[in-house]
């Protein structure tokens, strides 16, 4: 493992114009690169369409193999894992993906950004983190936690089981790229006219399930709307510009220690 | 389908918080379902008039909701504004849309292996106040939970499940209080029902069904048999507001069918017990089964029922109970006002003036056997019965005939360990079926029993060839819904018995059937095998 400096290197990183602030994988022993904020959004894509099905949302769900901790079962460098996506491996489930350099280069970035290092929320004080949560930051305006809060966004009283400290990061500095998919806010007008928008919870071929801007749940029948749009971008602003490295790696402390009930 | 839409919208638009008023005054809301028996008088009886019996044959499937589990599936679901909630074995908590069956989220809460329910790793539904639901777990948590996301807010331990505590049923809700009991009556255990704050799963009250040394009742035990007595508490309990007591039922004392180690009255095992909603203190008990040894849990559904009796304003309990009695009872003493058999029993000759049985001497358990009716499962049992207040009727889900050799054996208590005194054989022709059902003459059977509480006479019964595990449901149309084993779902005129309409759906229901409306639609829900299935008319 890999022991930096987090603060002193986020701060040359804000400190470089014109580069995004994002740039978050963190060099391994293995990785033999840094990579874009760019590449890893790319590699994010593909990896949801076409890593996602076997080893999972987080890269853990394949035996052996967990990308949040580094873990593989052949393969430690990007050259390996790149290999192996091109080749597959002979008589298991790991079929081979014939994709351009580019792609392969991309889920790389992507797969090593999942790595938690708990470099970033090491970095953080939780207690801050959560002070800022409810104050500064103004998070309980959309978001919930244990009760507390509002309803407009995901409540994230167990977020931190289920997202490391990087992608956590990643959706405070660069909220519209970092939202899954699968999260999507939705609008709807009723063939009356009314306009209905939320957070989308379920779909179906004939109707989606929501909840609405003020905390209701509604049920709507896709043939009594005469507009139905997933929206792709997020009313969540960045927090770049609005809060200190410090502050920042504060509340994904906070977010990290989000475990839930046991 | 603009008409769809607004109904859509009214159902969203109507939503607001469940408060303790409301709880108050479900009449005030017959479209919502708000507790496990619809009303805290518990009379599973709806003001619902959109299906009547003229129009019933018109009913026909809207959804099913296939559940993942392969556990019995005894929820009953609740309904609040357009969304319903219910649970499939053994903690898995929806929230669907009660149009549609589609589902807003879902809590798959996965109880300790040390859990060990006696008789199936099953739930019955979650209580809700504000917000918020409660679900008691099978390894004995309360769990609240998000209503609009189903995060958990908070979990509280309300007993240790490697000594066999469990918890089965829906809790109740009252003022600002989450009340349940616990299950582990064949375990061991010491039985109690508790309070806890709805806001932070804090205990508020503990009432213990088994009396500690000093209090009045402990000498109904001999020796230590009380530590480890049993008496669980595994089905909701009812509420009388004015009176502020809380009304539950209590299961068998343990050893189930062996009472040498135990001698006494037991107290309050196979009990009605009346406690003030604000403390847990006891106003007052009426044992059903003293000294039981035949494992009659007076774990049934309390009924509330005002009116006159004998001429005079009365605020009575009604209940019918696994020892194959139905008694009536006044609720703001517990005195005993009457009760009549409505199964075949040869355990007790009758009741005295108090109510107490008077027990047959031929049927005291002895190690060579002794044919007893009813078996363990009794007369009735956890399934919900109905009063009507139009008809004034009380109906029971009902085994008839049904018999046991009971065997005694030692009963030597080891913690979490079964702890029963005694060995069952079928007493006459089996309870259980195949999945080919061959009965003959003298079978048991299941029936739907209307009851007239003022005279204890069977008005009407609705027989079937094979039990029933199915609770009761009726509405102000006067009609009455309910299952059997034989997985019939069946409409049947509330007044005469006389069926209307049915439905097979492929399993036995073993739940409750209750009914709301979403916009103008009346619908009606049971489960039944491994699925929920709801109607409404065409």
């Amino acid at each position: 493992m890999l022991v930096y400096n987090f603060v002193l290197m986020k701060r040359c990183i804000y400190t470089m114009a014109g580069l995004s602030a994002a740039v978050l994988a963190v060099p391994l022993a293995a990785q033999q690169r840094s990579y874009s904020a760019a590449e890893i959004a790319s590699g994010k894509q593909l990896f949801n369409v076409q890593c996602q099905p076997c080893h999972g949302p987080n890269g853990d769900q394949v035996t052996g193999i967990d990308m949040r901790k580094g873990e593989f079962k052949r393969v430690s460098t990007d050259d390996e894992i790149s290999g192996v996506i091109l080749n597959g491996i002979p008589g298991t489930g790991m079929p081979p993906f014939s994709l351009p350099d580019a792609s392969r280069t991309a889920l790389v970035a992507y797969i090593r950004s999942l790595h938690e290092t708990g470099t970033r929320a090491a970095a953080g004080d939780a207690e801050r983190g959560r002070e800022i949560f409810e104050g500064k930051g103004e998070c309980l305006n959309c978001h919930r936690v244990e009760g507390r809060g509002s309803r407009k966004g995901p409540d994230l009283s167990d977020i931190g089981a289920s997202r490391n400290a990087a992608a956590l990061e990643r959706s405070i500095l660069d909220p519209s790229d970092a939202i899954p998919p699968q999260q999507r806010l939705v609008r709807a007008v009723t063939k009356t006219g009314t306009v209905i928008g939320g957070l989308r919870l379920n779909e179906d071929t004939h109707s989606v399930q929501l909840i609405d801007d003020s905390g209701r749940l509604v049920s709507l029948s896709k043939s009594d709307l005469r507009e139905y749009t997933l929206l792709k971008t997020t009313p969540m602003p960045s927090y770049q510009e609005k809060l200190s490295q410090q502050e920042i790696a504060d509340l994904v402390s906070y977010l990290v220690s989000l475990k839930g009930l046991p | 389908m603009k008409f769809l839409a607004l109904i859509a919208l009214a159902a969203g638009m109507l939503t607001a918080q469940v408060s303790s008023d409301r709880l108050l005054h479900p009449d005030r809301e017959p479209q919502n379902w708000l507790t496990y028996s619809g009303s805290y008088s518990s009379q599973r009886y709806s003001l619902l008039d959109q299906i009547t019996p003229q129009n019933v044959k018109n009913l026909e499937l809207q959804w099913v909701f296939q559940a993942r589990s392969l556990e019995k599936f005894e929820t009953t679901p609740l309904v609040v504004d357009g969304v319903m909630y219910i649970v499939e074995a053994p903690n898995h908590v929806f929230a669907l849309d009660a149009k549609t069956g589609r589902s807003f989220w879902d809590y798959d809460y996965r109880p300790s292996r040390d859990a060990r329910p006696c008789c199936g790793s099953v739930n019955r539904g979650v209580a809700i106040l504000g917000d918020t639901l409660f679900l008691g777990t099978l390894d004995a948590r309360l769990i609240a939970l998000d209503a609009k996301s189903g995060k958990p807010l908070w979990k509280t331990e309300v007993g240790d499940p490697k000594l066999g505590y469990t918890i089965t049923h829906a809790p109740l809700v009252v003022k600002n209080k989450v009340i349940v009991g616990v299950a582990g009556g064949e375990y061991g255990i010491r039985g109690f029902i508790a309070a806890y704050d709805a806001a932070t799963g804090k205990e508020a009250w503990k009432f213990y069904t088994i009396p500690g040394p000093g209090e009045p009742g402990h000498e109904s035990w001999s020796a230590d048999s009380w530590a480890h007595g049993g008496v669980p508490a595994w089905l909701t309990g009812s509420y009388d507001p004015e009176l502020n007591l809380v009304y539950w039922g209590t299961g068998n004392p343990g050893p189930d069918f062996n009472g040498d180690k135990r001698e006494g009255d037991n107290l309050y095992s196979d009990s009605a017990v009346a406690l003030d909603a604000d403390t847990g203190k006891i106003k007052w008990h009426f044992q059903f089964t003293p000294h039981d040894e035949y494992d009659y849990d007076a774990v049934q559904i309390p009924v509330l029922v005002d009116g006159t009796w004998k001429g005079t304003p009365r605020k009575m309990l009604m209940w019918a109970n696994r020892n194959g009695y139905f008694y009536v009872l006044d609720r703001a003493t517990g005195k005993f006002l009457s009760g009549a058999p409505f199964t075949k029993l040869n355990w007790s000759t009758g009741l005295d003036e108090a109510g107490r049985p008077m027990r047959s001497s031929s049927a005291e358990p002895n190690a060579q056997g002794v044919m007893i009716y009813p078996n363990l499962f009794g007369g009735t049992n956890w399934y919900s019965p109905s009063y009507s207040p139009r008809t004034h009727l009380f109906y029971i889900p009902s085994w008839q005939d049904s018999s046991m050799n009971l065997g005694k054996v030692a009963g030597d208590f080891s913690p979490g360990q079964r702890y029963m005194g005694g060995t069952i054989r079928p007493g006459g022709p089996p309870t259980r079926r195949g999945a080919e059902n061959t009965p003959v003459e003298n079978s048991n059977y299941g029936a739907v029993l209307a009851m007239d509480p003022a005279t204890g006479q069977i008005k009407w019964q609705f027989k079937m060839t094979d039990l029933t595990a199915s609770g009761v449901l009726t509405t102000a149309s006067d009609l009455l819904f309910a299952g059997g084993r034989e997985g019939y779902f069946y409409a049947l005129d509330a007044r005469t018995g006389a069926e209307l309409w049915k439905q097979s759906l492929g399993g036995s229901e073993e739940a409750g059937p209750m009914t709301y409306r979403v916009g103008d639609k009346q619908y009606v829900t049971i489960a039944a095998g491994h699925a929920l299935f709801t109607f409404a008319l065409r």
